[in-house]
């Protein structure tokens, strides 16, 4: 029995997406700015496409939510381990 | 449009998560990557903050304009496996094995491309160790002389090194081992193991195959961009 059509998530334009996004960040790495202001550009558009990643490619958008939890669940521990080795140097 | 015959196969699912095992233990797994990556990448944190002076100007040594066709190419392999897995759920046979061949020749080239970049970074002087003796990186330093439309380079570049060659040679032996459990899909593919009803094993790869391009955005930005 062939498969009815699924509608599916527009992959083509998420893919769009993330191209733009990579050429911005190449365009962002070189300007003329301070190193902390682009960093955090940087960071903010490489978690935006992650996160585009995450939610249309691997379908956590429309998984059900112990799904979801599971798929966040180590996240915490990302943030804590980030700040926690960055403010080693700062505060 | 999110039900679960449009997201995953009528397998046997399990009751409390409504999925399949198969999908549970790929969520976990991936759980213990991200925490994998993230020991890498706060290892990398610390040590650049403790000795900037070892890091060399985004662009100088790392050849970016390559490394940012090979970030391209795996996003477009992250489009040709979702693609399959599309075809899959509406019965394509031959789109999925178009997709998937497609998906696992992209991953060769993205290893290759890195193998490449292997090759000349070691030849133009930067090893996991530092510099090379005697090669164009470590006379350029030595004579403080500023390099590629940069300030000089650093005197010691031994942590660089380090950092660079672990974290992207890690991610590189996971789409490696990627691209071997594709080709297994791809074989079990062309072999009509997957119907509309079950093609869990597109699934589970594909969620590993996403999951290696995820980190891969994370890594090239803080790598390579900064």
């Amino acid at each position: 029995m062939e498969g009815s059509k699924h509608k599916h998530p527009p992959y083509i334009a998420i893919f769009v997406a993330l191209t733009i996004l990579t050429v911005g960040e190449l365009f962002v790495a070189f300007l003329p700015w301070g190193r902390t202001t682009l960093i955090v550009i940087l960071l903010f558009l490489a978690v935006w496409k992650a996160l585009m990643v995450a939610l249309y490619f691997m379908h956590l958008r429309f998984e059900k939510s112990p799904v979801r939890i599971l798929a966040a669940a180590p996240l915490p521990l990302t943030v804590i381990v980030v700040i926690a080795v960055m403010t080693e140097f700062r505060w | 449009m999110a039900n679960a015959t449009m997201m995953g196969p009528p397998a046997e699912t399990q009751p409390a998560t409504g999925v399949y095992n198969g999908k549970v233990g790929m969520w976990i797994f991936l759980g213990s990557e991200v925490m994998f990556f993230t020991a890498l990448i706060g290892s990398y944190i610390i040590l650049r903050f403790a000795h900037p002076e070892q890091w060399a100007t985004p662009g100088q040594a790392l050849n970016i304009p390559v490394t940012a066709v090979n970030t391209f190419l795996l996003i477009c392999s992250s489009v040709t496996m979702v693609k399959a897995f599309a075809a899959i759920q509406d019965g394509d046979q031959k789109g999925l094995r178009m997709w998937l061949v497609a998906t696992v020749l992209i991953g060769a080239t993205f290893v290759s491309v890195q193998v490449y970049e292997y090759v000349h970074l070691a030849h133009l002087g930067l090893l996991p160790s530092g510099y090379r003796e005697g090669s164009d990186l470590a006379n350029a330093a030595a004579s403080g002389v500023a390099w590629k439309a940069g300030p000089a380079l650093p005197a010691a570049v031994g942590l660089y090194g380090t950092t660079f060659y672990t974290m992207t040679g890690f991610h590189g032996f996971h789409v490696t081992m990627g691209v071997l459990c594709m080709a297994f899909v791809t074989w079990k593919a062309f072999n009509g193991k997957y119907t509309v009803a079950d093609h869990r094993g597109v699934e589970v790869i594909g969620l590993y195959w996403h999951f290696v391009d995820l980190v891969w955005i994370i890594l090239f930005t803080i790598v390579y961009l900064m």
